[in-house]
């Protein structure tokens, strides 16, 4: 476990060890790059391969991982937020919304923009919406700002309710989906594995055309989500890695120390809040444009309480906790769906139990290891101070 | 270390003070903290503050860092008027602290204490950062030798990729003062830096803020241990009741009798035991 977790942590954090952007991206050690496509390929392969006991029996697997993804793009977004800048923000769920309804409002409701234009005008209306409601929200700290934040998320949600003009209770329908590459077949056809016990079949019922964002087959709409949330986490490391994750790890330790080091808190509380908000609208923006549908109720708070669950348990502070945890709150519920209600329940207690043993969050961040690494050290040392006799 | 500008600036004003402090007043509702205190200190050197428990040192050294605004008076630093400046301003114009109970980054490592320090000269921009712009990778290689330089010079070089928090007593209060350093102030302000040391350790200690002053700076100094300023400072500065009741060399201080009366016990063998 803890071996695993330092791959997935332990590369490159240090700052300034190695300054060129791709090698700061990827990580330090050059013969890591080779394992780490090898993994990326397996897991664009996943809704191909179809493989027993991942595969969720009991729901569309392309569809589970394109909203694990989406899950774990939110979790990235949300990280920079609490884990960096430890302001606990409950009302993440507005910024999806406000990507979401970017993408219906121009694409469907008002307009009729091609989804790939429409994006970065989506991302860029969230990071708009962040500045706006962290500048005054910002001033306060801790369960203030929580407070808060959690006010704003329900503003967005019911002020979308009560205007005609976004959409009303009724929502937005029929918003189209990503424009298609050599529709309507597809440039080539990619048939799924059926596996029969262990023994994996070629079910030719079953193909994902290369690329066709349909209706029925998910597995582009994973792919598109994928790369997008490869770029979110390339971007957001180098971003971690510079003096800005330095002043926001500074600003969570200690505010008042941070400004006293020159450090302009409020300015980078502020950067941090819409850096989240902009990464949360590209989320809530892929998701409408899978959706079809939107409308208010897909936005509920008890939604930014799943996102914070999701960083939380992960490992608040760092980002390949985090992203797990998103896999762990959108993929269990699916994958033991049989259970039907109960699974719930089970998810309960399994949050329940990962708090309880693991309070820091299944990998807690670099930082928090190394520190107990490094206690463990010196009291080896102080130990070995003592003289034998 | 800016050191040329910092000693050419001091011959130029050589009868300037650095930072002048002028009919300071600070009340909080009907508690006076500060009543109509006038200081200044000049470049190069070192200032003794000291006074008993409740004398308004502190609060003197959170108005000067910009943590309190001052009720009336002004407060001059290096020809700049600190009124309504924030705090982060008030450190990029180059007055530094460290703090009566050590506030470091507690996970994060003393080198990146110490980086956050060397940052606040430099332009911190999220695009600089996710292009690694060559300003931006010149300024971090820069401050990355600073800091390492600064880490060295406090005597934690050992420790720099060690979590703050996991470092000792000593160490934590010196990786204070080499962050205070890393912001290249032109004054730097200790808060009772020698709380919890042993005399070996405060004599070190004596030596540091010595070479502090040596490369430069200007040092102002809130201590209790009576030894320690006498031994390392130029002028002392007794505050009591947030009225400052002397200034003067440490010998005059020593021998005034109203020091003497109001703050170190009418007898001198009860210095060490009043502070």
């Amino acid at each position: 476990m803890t071996r695993f977790s330092e791959f997935l942590t332990n590369t490159g954090d240090r700052i300034g060890d190695r300054v060129h952007p791709i090698g700061v991206a990827l990580g330090r050690k050059p013969i890591k790059i080779p394992l780490i496509v090898l993994g990326v390929l397996l897991v664009f392969a996943l809704p191909i391969l179809n493989p027993p006991f991942i595969s969720t029996p009991d729901s569309d697997f392309p569809n589970v991982l394109f909203t694990v993804t989406i899950y774990a793009i939110v979790a990235v977004g949300l990280n920079i937020v609490t884990g960096y800048a430890g302001l606990l923000d409950l009302g993440y769920v507005g910024f999806y919304a406000t990507g979401a309804y970017v993408v219906g409002l121009l694409t469907a409701y008002h307009f009729a923009w091609p989804f790939l234009l429409v994006l970065p005008i989506a991302m860029a209306v969230t990071l708009v919406t962040g500045v706006l409601l962290g500048a005054p929200t910002l001033r306060v700290r801790g369960d203030y700002l929580a407070i808060v934040t959690l006010g704003f998320g329900e503003i967005i949600r019911i002020t979308i309710r009560n205007t005609e003009w976004l959409g009303g209770t009724g929502g937005i329908k029929a918003i189209p989906a990503p424009q298609s590459v050599g529709a309507p077949d597809g440039l080539f056809a990619i048939p799924h594995l059926a596996w029969e016990g262990l023994t994996p079949l070629v079910n030719l019922n079953r193909e994902t055309k290369f690329l066709v964002f349909g209706v029925l087959d998910a597995t582009p709409y994973f792919w598109l989500a994928l790369v997008a949330l490869i770029v979110v986490i390339f971007v957001e490391r180098l971003v971690k890695t510079s003096r800005v994750g330095r002043m926001w790890e500074a600003t969570r330790e200690d505010e008042d120390a941070a400004e006293i080091m020159g450090v302009p808190t409020f300015k980078f509380k502020l950067l941090a809040f819409a850096s989240g908000a902009f990464i949360g609208g590209l989320a809530g923006a892929l998701f409408a444009a899978k959706a079809g549908y939107i409308n208010p109720i897909s936005f509920p708070a008890n939604l930014s309480m799943l996102f914070v669950a999701a960083v939380v348990i992960g490992g608040s502070g760092n980002r390949w906790g985090a992203i797990i945890g998103a896999v762990i709150v959108a993929y269990l519920p699916e994958r033991f769906r049989e259970l039907e209600d109960f699974r719930l329940w089970f998810f309960g207690i399994a949050l329940v139990l990962i708090v309880s043993f693991r309070p820091q969050g299944l990998f807690p961040n670099y930082s928090a290891r190394r520190a107990k690494r490094s206690a463990r050290q010196a009291a080896k040392e102080a130990h070995a101070e003592v003289p034998v006799v | 270390m800016s050191d040329t500008t910092l000693t050419a600036d001091a011959a130029d004003t050589a009868t300037a003070p650095l930072l002048d402090v002028d009919h300071l007043t600070i009340k909080f509702g009907g508690v006076v903290a500060l009543d109509d205190v006038t200081f200044d200190i000049k470049p190069g050197e070192i200032l003794g503050l000291i006074g008993p428990n409740g004398a308004g040192k502190t609060t003197a050294f959170n108005v000067i860092t910009g943590v309190y605004q001052a009720t009336s008076g002004t407060i001059t630093f290096d020809g700049t008027v600190l009124r309504k400046k924030k705090r982060y301003q008030i450190t990029k114009l180059g007055i530094a602290r460290t703090f009566q109970n050590i506030r470091l980054f507690p996970s994060m490592t003393a080198l990146d204490n110490v980086l956050v320090g060397a940052d606040a000269h430099s332009k911190v921009g999220i695009l600089r950062a996710i292009f690694r712009t060559p300003y931006f990778r010149r300024t971090e290689r820069e401050s990355k030798e600073e800091a390492r330089r600064l880490l060295k010079f406090v005597g934690v070089d050992g420790r720099a990729d060690e979590f703050s928090t996991n470092l000792s007593y000593g160490d934590q209060r010196r990786l204070e003062i080499a962050r205070a350093l890393a912001t290249k102030p032109k004054l730097i302000c200790l808060d009772e830096p020698a709380a919890g040391f042993n005399p070996a350790e405060k004599q070190k200690l004596m030596q540091l803020i010595r070479d502090i002053r040596d490369a430069g700076n200007t040092v102002l100094l809130v201590e209790h241990d009576m030894k320690l300023v006498m031994g390392v400072c130029d002028r002392v500065v007794v505050l009591e009741f947030g009225k400052k009741i002397a200034e003067g060399t440490p010998a005059e201080i020593q021998n005034d009798p109203a020091v003497i009366a109001a703050y170190l016990g009418v007898e001198e063998e009860d210095v060490d035991d009043a502070s």
